[in-house]
């Protein structure tokens, strides 16, 4: 009997592929009633109407119902419209022009699930293994119907490759485990047990609530299997949230690279540094405006114009402020602070008065959208990723500045002995002028990275200007490997906390935490050796 | 001396010359003008929504200043910005009702601005067109709350959710931002939910700051939490630009609809301009009105804001877009401005009285009308879900406008409290 299935089969793929080819260029296989009921009427008639479909496993429904899925179908009374980049007639595939009256096809998420499950149902006939492994996939944690059923228990029997088989394996259990057999249930069990995934862990925690499961055996079985699973989805739970943590980390660590600099080594109170990171991230939005309206097709690397744009606005500001303002106030910390405020309000009304009051919207490029799946229960969004990665190149880069070439030999130079480097013929005043150009142009890049996973408006900067100071004032001030691990501390804890916690309570707990550490050690986490220490 | 007598008589002169003058330029522009005030954020965390809602209002005065005005008045907007800082809002209230002695003041979207511009108005008996659904928990005689109460929004979209076209969700997560609206919404949720038979082992609570961006933990708990057993929905009363991220993340984490589906009362068209919406559709938001319904009010509605848009460059005129609470102050303004014609005058007390019962063809599609007692509007509810291009499928909607209930039965107490302003 399989046997002689099995050669049905191997007759039917190509046909089934061939009808498909065919299908998706000319008109439908579907019968006009059949369409009808597939889009217009309550719900409950257009899933009986789709079952009808898997049922029969009618490849050549796929395309359809494929363009009922993306909305382009549209209906008036009996008449049915594909909206493409033209207008067909849905059922005779001729070219016609939509009446304004029109009603869309209206698919709500129960709708919307059961369209796609029924499609990758259907396209598990397809020849290409990899459409069928991820028909499968798809497949997995969709509510069983009657016709789907029939349809996947048809190609399960004769598929051959392997994925797809123990794919199709996990999506049977899912259905197999309300059986009234008791040895059906436990093989189901044991085969749910090795994919841990939220899906299964869902499945078999349902059975076991009210009255699902009633056979003690069988309940031991799911509760085992459970554990199982929840101790496998608790490893990438943990590395879920050290990546957050790393992550806020290196936000964190973007925003106070540049204070490290400005306060840290030159000892400037500087208010203004908020405003640098929300030019950087106004400068962004220039960039991607620029795209916009003169290379669209190059968009999505909007970001490479971004970067050094940002930094060159940043560094140049930076330095204009240091000529007109902080040069007259160095030693004066407590001036240099009630100066960069008002620089820091000036800036704002600046970008108020330009801009608008209003949050510019900056897109993402489409390669930062999305995430890279890693398991089952653990997604790393990719903003983030290239947020790390560029936190890190950026530290790379600062660190070679400052050890490696003459300009940071001598803003290490200036910063320990100012008279002495002045004596042997340095030019402290331009030294000042670049090192706050540095720290400002730093601050810029932030900008770049947050105007990636927040909102620019305003008064982006008051909100990062206060972990700023906590980053550096933690790590030890003139200290910049301090402030990378503050950084990644003040990350990790937070999110930690947030764990637990809550966002709110979380963020009252770090300062808590920061307050006491202070005062038990008010030189930071990492004490500056040396001798101008006053 | 002499001289400088006469150039001190001279200058008292040109002095009460101009005191007069002014007096009586200031006197002539009160006779032919109506001062009507518009309270919102025009900055802050609260600009992204409240920006779109001062315009609106600018546009319905116009349009009501082009047919004549009211009482052959024309009116005249006194725009103010309290910039998203509650006690900002109770300055700039005091401001429009004493130095520009507005008849009516149109404004304010968070309920703890409302909260705190209220002494004000019964201090000095003002009158507010509150324009954004809200918690309830009040009702008082200085305002009319032209957005929809717990009734006519929360509940029927939790209603939903557990339903089986909404998916028939078993477990709720309520997200929020830390502050008056949110969290009485989520305490009247809880109260409904144990009525429905939910266990508090069912329901997570969560809330975070205003101007909140990083949403990667809460994200990754709701993921969490899905995955114990039941169907799970999130019901979101996250307000102001903290909606961004919000559903960035969700959008990169990969939270689908199908799966978790987030139903949310403060999002609507405005709010999700810029985020790309593709990896949202599904999701969802309950409203009184969506700019996607289809009737000839609507049509109108949105061809003559898209046409005062482009006229006036509006930053939002290359894409034009309608929500719910621009539809509450439009409706609101001409409510007030007929109930003024009614009452032959802008006197507070009057036009209260002459509130009860108005009636105005919303965009809607339905005929709003001011409950004879309330202080609410009788409004239908609409649930929508995101579409790839950032509107909404109206997938459930209720028959006709249902009467608002400002104090929610789902509340301890509150079946007592009489169904209007209790004056004393």
């Amino acid at each position: 009997m399989i046997k002689t299935q099995l050669a049905m089969m191997k007759i039917l793929y190509p046909v089934a592929v061939f009808l498909l080819l065919v299908h998706a260029t000319q008109s439908w296989a579907l019968t006009p009633e059949q369409k009808l009921n597939l889009a217009t009427g309550d719900n409950d008639s257009r899933i009986t109407a789709l079952g009808k479909v898997s049922e029969s496993g009618d490849v050549s429904a796929i395309a359809y119902l494929q363009s009922l899925d993306d909305d382009a179908i549209k209906f008036k009374g009996n008449q049915l419209f594909l909206v493409g980049d033209s207008v067909t007639d849905a059922i005779t595939g001729k070219s016609v022009t939509l009446p304004d009256d029109a009603e869309d096809v209206v698919n709500n998420n129960q709708m919307r699930s059961e369209l796609d499950a029924t499609i990758a149902a259907l396209k598990l006939f397809s020849k290409d293994p990899k459409v069928r492994l991820e028909s499968a996939k798809a497949l997995i944690g969709t509510d069983p119907s009657e016709g789907r059923l029939t349809l996947i228990k048809r190609v399960e029997k004769t598929e051959t490759d392997e994925a797809v088989k123990a794919t199709l394996a996990q999506v049977s259990a899912s259905i197999e485990i309300n059986s009234p057999n008791k040895d059906t249930r436990m093989a189901a069990v044991a085969k749910l047990k090795e994919g841990a995934n939220p899906n299964n862990k869902e499945i078999l925690a349902s059975r076991l609530e009210g009255d699902g499961e009633k056979d003690p055996e069988v309940r031991l079985a799911i509760q085992a299997a459970l554990n199982s699973i929840e101790s496998q989805m608790a490893v990438y739970d943990k590395i879920g949230q050290a990546f957050t943590g790393l992550s806020l980390g290196s936000i964190l660590l973007l925003a106070a690279l540049g204070l490290a600099v400005t306060y840290g080594l030159m000892g400037v109170i500087n208010m203004a540094h908020g405003e640098m990171m929300m030019i950087g991230a106004y400068a962004t939005y220039l960039a991607q405006t620029f795209f916009q309206r003169f290379l669209p097709g190059y968009f999505d690397w909007y970001l490479l114009l971004a970067v050094p744009f940002a930094f060159v606005v940043t560094a140049a500001i930076g330095i204009v402020i240091e000529r007109l303002v902080l040069r007259h106030l160095y030693g004066r910390p407590l001036e240099t602070l009630l100066a960069t405020w008002g620089v820091s309000l000036i800036l704002m009304q600046l970008v108020r008065t330009v801009f608008g009051a209003q949050n510019v919207e900056v897109e993402n490029p489409v390669w930062m959208s999305g995430g890279v799946q890693l398991a089952a229960n653990l997604i790393l969004p990719n903003n983030r990723i290239c947020i790390i990665a560029f936190a890190i190149a950026v530290l790379i880069m600062m660190w070679l500045l400052i050890t490696k070439t003459r300009l940071g030999l001598f803003i290490r130079a200036v910063t320990q002995n100012r008279g002495m480097a002045s004596c042997t013929g340095v030019n402290t005043s331009k030294v000042d002028a670049m090192a706050f150009g540095l720290g400002s142009g730093i601050a810029g890049l932030a900008g770049v990275a947050l105007s990636q996973i927040g909102n620019v408006g305003p008064a982006l900067g008051q909100s990062y200007i206060v972990d700023s100071f906590m980053v550096v004032v933690l790590g030890g001030v003139g200290q910049l490997a301090g402030a990378v691990y503050a950084a990644l501390g003040l990350g990790i804890v937070s999110k930690f906390l947030e764990g637990i916690a809550g966002a709110v309570l979380a963020k009252i707990f770090v300062l808590v935490i920061i307050i006491v550490f202070i005062q038990k050690r008010p030189q930071g986490l990492f004490a500056f050796k040396g001798r101008s220490l006053d | 001396m002499q001289n400088r007598r006469n150039f001190i008589k001279t200058l008292t002169a040109i002095a009460a010359g101009i005191a007069l003058m002014t007096g009586s330029l200031t006197s002539s522009a009160a006779d032919d003008t109506i001062k009507v005030g518009v309270l919102h954020s025009l900055s802050g965390t609260m600009a992204i929504s409240e920006t779109a809602l001062k315009d609106m209002a600018l546009m319905t005065i116009d349009e009501i200043n082009k047919k004549g005005g009211v009482l052959g008045k024309k009116l005249e907007p006194v725009v103010v910005d309290p910039a998203s800082d509650w006690p900002l809002f109770a300055t700039k209230a005091r401001q429009l009702l004493t130095q520009d002695k507005v008849a009516v003041t149109f404004g304010c979207w968070t309920s703890v601005s409302r909260k705190s511009v209220l002494p004000v108005y019964k201090e000095l008996n003002g009158l507010l067109f509150y324009p954004v659904q809200y918690e309830g928990e009040e009702l008082e005689k200085n305002v009319f709350y032209t957005g929809a109460a717990p009734n006519q929004q929360a509940i029927p979209a939790v209603e939903y959710l557990m339903s089986k076209q909404g998916g028939s969700a078993k477990r709720f997560v309520l997200l929020g931002t830390d502050y008056v609206y949110p969290r009485t919404t989520n305490k009247i949720l809880r109260a409904f939910l144990h009525s429905k038979g939910v266990d508090d082992a069912d329901i997570m609570e969560e809330y975070t700051p205003f101007g909140h961006s990083d949403y990667q933990t809460i994200v990754a708990n709701i993921k969490k939490f899905a995955s114990e057993g039941k169907k799970t929905a999130v019901v979101s009363t996250i307000n102001g630009d903290s909606n961004v991220p919000f559903y960035k993340e969700l959008g990169n984490a990969g939270l689908k609809a199908k799966d978790v589906p987030v139903v949310a009362f403060s999002v609507g068209e405005e709010e999700l301009r810029g985020v790309d919406t593709k990896p949202l559709v599904g999701h969802l938001a309950a409203w009184n009105y969506f700019m996607s319904i289809k009737n000839p009010t609507n049509a109108a509605w949105i061809k003559e804001w898209s046409a005062y848009a482009k006229e006036k460059n509006l930053p939002s005129a290359s894409k034009p877009l309608t929500n719910d609470p621009m539809e509450a102050t439009y409706i609101g303004i001409h409510m007030w401005a007929q109930a003024v014609e009614k009452a032959k005058s802008t006197d507070t007390d009057k036009v209260i009285a002459a509130m009860a019962g108005q009636t105005y063809k919303a965009p809607s599609g339905f005929v709003a009308e001011m409950d004879p007692k309330n202080h609410h509007l009788h409004k239908p509810v609409f649930i929508g879900e995101v579409k790839a291009d950032g509107q909404f499928n109206v997938v459930w909607k209720t028959p006709g406008p249902i009467k608002a209930q400002p104090w929610s039965p789902y509340i301890e107490g509150d079946d007592k409290k009489p169904d209007e302003p209790v004056t004393n």
